[in-house]
């Protein structure tokens, strides 16, 4: 079974990290992987980092623009990863944009995210028509989950076509928003959160988007198989370093 | 027919699409729905053209430019969209846009801008017709065009820095895509080139088209033809050309030519021709041409001109340009001034510099004594005179 679908069946609201490769060093890519799963994080978004990421906000965008100035590339990022499974055995996703991805070869892409042992793929801005008309059977050759998005915009026919495409979980934006908004969750994104899990959907829920703590955290994954954190977890990486990984991801069990 | 329309997915030929985050889904798709019924609809006619004619000043003049003919011994027009209000081709596409968002129910607009020419263009519908309007400009190109941001802010827009990567042109859109992103309900997106997600590439053209339209029936009355043998244009996104190309592309045997701006030349780091120097990708929800290391990472154009610095092209360009039904010729920054420079001292028009580039042609083409040009001369030089003195030591 697929790590992200192994952790998707525990019993347990799970932690889903985000961070970018090659940030803050280069050299620190498989460090900060490291010292997350063995903190206790369930699942690793690795970011490869864009020099136009549209659908993120001013944390993540600094994180990948030093990150680049490090020199991290695809190619970087592959190598990096390399062994990378003798060390860590949870869940792995790449999150990147997609020209990255065409410039690369979509099915190379697959073939290198296959050797290392990558679970799955989010690319926010490849839309599920064509990744369903162009790549899904690629993806899908090489044991990849396709991690799809839905918004609080998503209707529900849509939503319902999202569902079909994917078979682990569905990316839950919280707010229509790009990452690292600081709003806390009010009346309305609850609601949201129990409108969609009541949908009894094939696919889990996993929440990002706004997550910071562990009251945000409890909230966004009450309905739901836990949350993605993102920019709250690059702040604390840039202001206390990667000594600050374990007592971060511990204060969100603390709830 | 329509080999050169956009098709039902969004695409031309390989080139279009709308690769957007689920995020914009629904603002890209209520335009999508919605764009070609309110344009068709006589109510949006009627005060489209209405404005166009009494605002802006259409129809523009179709100009013979006797001096500029007999030096280069072929029948050289010019279609005065520097003659529009504030001047440039801009605003037919700004004006169509606020009367979409009305219908729309959208009452905060936003855009990006690189030059200032497409944020004055925006701030002065917004001024118009009383809508809130917020303009996006590279932090290091508000420094660069002082005046444009002055004039933006005369006109009552909020005028927000962009700070991210290179701080110019393509991050001013980033951050406007995101500013659309965060209100995806009250928000308006006028993109101001033919480029970004279907259907924006479609609706620009569209709007721009009234270009050509004029230009067939002006033509008619001079020439007792509709068609030219060229129609001629400067590249930086592709607005002026796709207006000017519009209703010429399916006529085989006009031919199309594209200018872009090689800057310092296309074999210095210094260039915008991506034509030349682009491979195919993903830039602002669009598939097209664009400048990009190997890694896919977008890298930044230079051009003197602020307005052909875009690292990317409208997909129909693109298209245009992979089928060859448009030649596409790159100019440089010296070419272009020196072209700025002649039609100024011969014709007594002083083009924006974006402009200049299409009158450089001539070193690289030849045209026969009875051929029929039509250059889109899509700007006046008044935003550029600062660039022009400096230049040429006025």
């Amino acid at each position: 079974m697929n790590r992200i679908n192994k952790a998707l069946a525990q019993d347990k609201k799970l932690i889903s990290i985000y961070f970018t490769a090659g940030y803050p060093k280069l050299k620190d890519t498989t460090e900060v992987i490291k010292r997350l799963a063995k903190a206790g994080t369930d699942v690793i978004e690795i970011g490869l980092p864009y020099s136009d990421p549209l659908a993120d906000g001013p944390v993540i965008q600094r994180s990948s623009e030093q990150a680049l100035t490090n020199g991290m590339s695809t190619k970087v990022l592959f190598e990096q990863l390399q062994g990378i499974r003798e060390e860590v055995n949870i869940a792995l996703i790449v999150m990147g944009y997609f020209n990255a991805m065409l410039q690369f070869g979509v099915e190379n892409f697959c073939k290198e995210c296959q050797a290392i042992g990558i679970d799955g793929i989010i690319m926010p801005d490849l839309p599920i028509d064509i990744y369903e008309r162009d790549y899904k059977s690629i993806f899908e050759n090489h044991n990849l989950k396709f991690i799809p998005l839905i918004t609080p915009e998503t209707s529900a026919t849509r939503i319902k076509t999202i569902d079909a495409l994917g078979d682990s979980f569905v990316y839950m934006v919280s707010s229509s928003s790009t990452t690292g908004g600081e709003k806390g969750f009010g009346e309305e994104a609850m609601s949201y959160f129990k409108r969609i899990s009541d949908l009894n959907l094939k696919n889990k829920l996993m929440v990002g988007f706004g997550i910071k703590d562990a009251i945000s955290f409890e909230q966004a994954s009450k309905y739901t198989s836990g949350c993605i954190i993102g920019s709250e977890f690059i702040r604390r990486l840039t202001k206390e370093g990667l000594d600050g990984i374990d007592p971060f991801i511990k204060s969100l069990k603390s709830s | 027919m329509n080999k050169y329309k956009v098709d039902e997915h969004g695409f031309y030929g390989d080139f279009g699409g709308a690769y957007i985050p689920e995020l914009l889904y629904p603002n890209v798709e209520e335009l999508k729905h919605n764009y070609k019924q309110i344009i068709a609809t006589e109510e949006f006619q009627k005060q489209f053209k209405h404005l166009l004619k009494d605002y802006v000043g259409r129809p523009t003049p179709l100009y013979l430019a006797e001096n500029l003919s007999a030096k280069y011994k072929t029948k050289i027009y010019l279609k005065r969209e520097d003659l529009c209000h504030t001047g440039a081709h801009k605003i037919n596409n700004t004006i169509g846009q606020i009367l979409l968002a009305k219908a729309l129910g959208k009452h905060r607009i936003i855009a990006e801008t690189g030059a200032g020419q497409h944020g004055v263009a925006t701030a002065t519908v917004c001024a118009l017709m009383g809508l809130e309007c917020i303009v996006y400009m590279g932090a290091v190109d508000i420094e660069r065009q002082a005046p444009n941001v002055a004039r933006m802010k005369m006109l009552g827009a909020e005028v927000v820095p962009a700070t991210s990567g290179s701080r110019t042109l393509k991050d001013a859109t980033n951050e406007a895509i995101r500013d659309w992103i965060n209100h995806p309900k009250d928000t308006h997106y006028i993109i101001g080139s033919v480029v970004g997600p279907h259907p924006y590439p479609d609706m620009v053209t569209e709007l721009q088209s009234v270009i050509s339209k004029e230009v067939k029936s002006q033509l008619l009355e001079k020439e007792g033809r509709e068609l030219p043998d060229y129609v001629i244009a400067c590249v930086g996104g592709g607005s002026n050309a796709a207006g000017l190309f519009a209703d010429f592309m399916d006529h085989e045997d006009v031919g199309i030519i594209g200018v872009e701006a090689s800057g310092k030349g296309v074999h210095t780091s210094e260039s915008a021709a991506t034509t030349i120097l682009g491979k195919e990708g993903i830039i602002h929800g669009s598939k097209t041409l664009l400048m990009q290391n190997t890694d896919g990472q977008i890298t930044e154009p230079y051009s003197i001109s602020a307005g052909l610095d875009y690292p990317g092209i409208g997909p129909l360009h693109a298209h245009l340009f992979k089928t060859g039904r448009g030649k596409f010729v790159s100019i440089t920054d010296q070419e272009a001034m020196e072209a700025g420079l002649e039609l100024s001292r011969m014709e007594g028009i002083i083009p924006a510099i974006e402009t200049a580039h299409a009158f450089a042609i001539f070193k690289y083409l030849n045209f026969d004594e009875d051929d029929v040009l039509v250059f889109n001369c899509s700007g006046r030089g008044d935003k550029d005179l600062e660039t022009y003195r400096k230049y040429f030591g006025y």
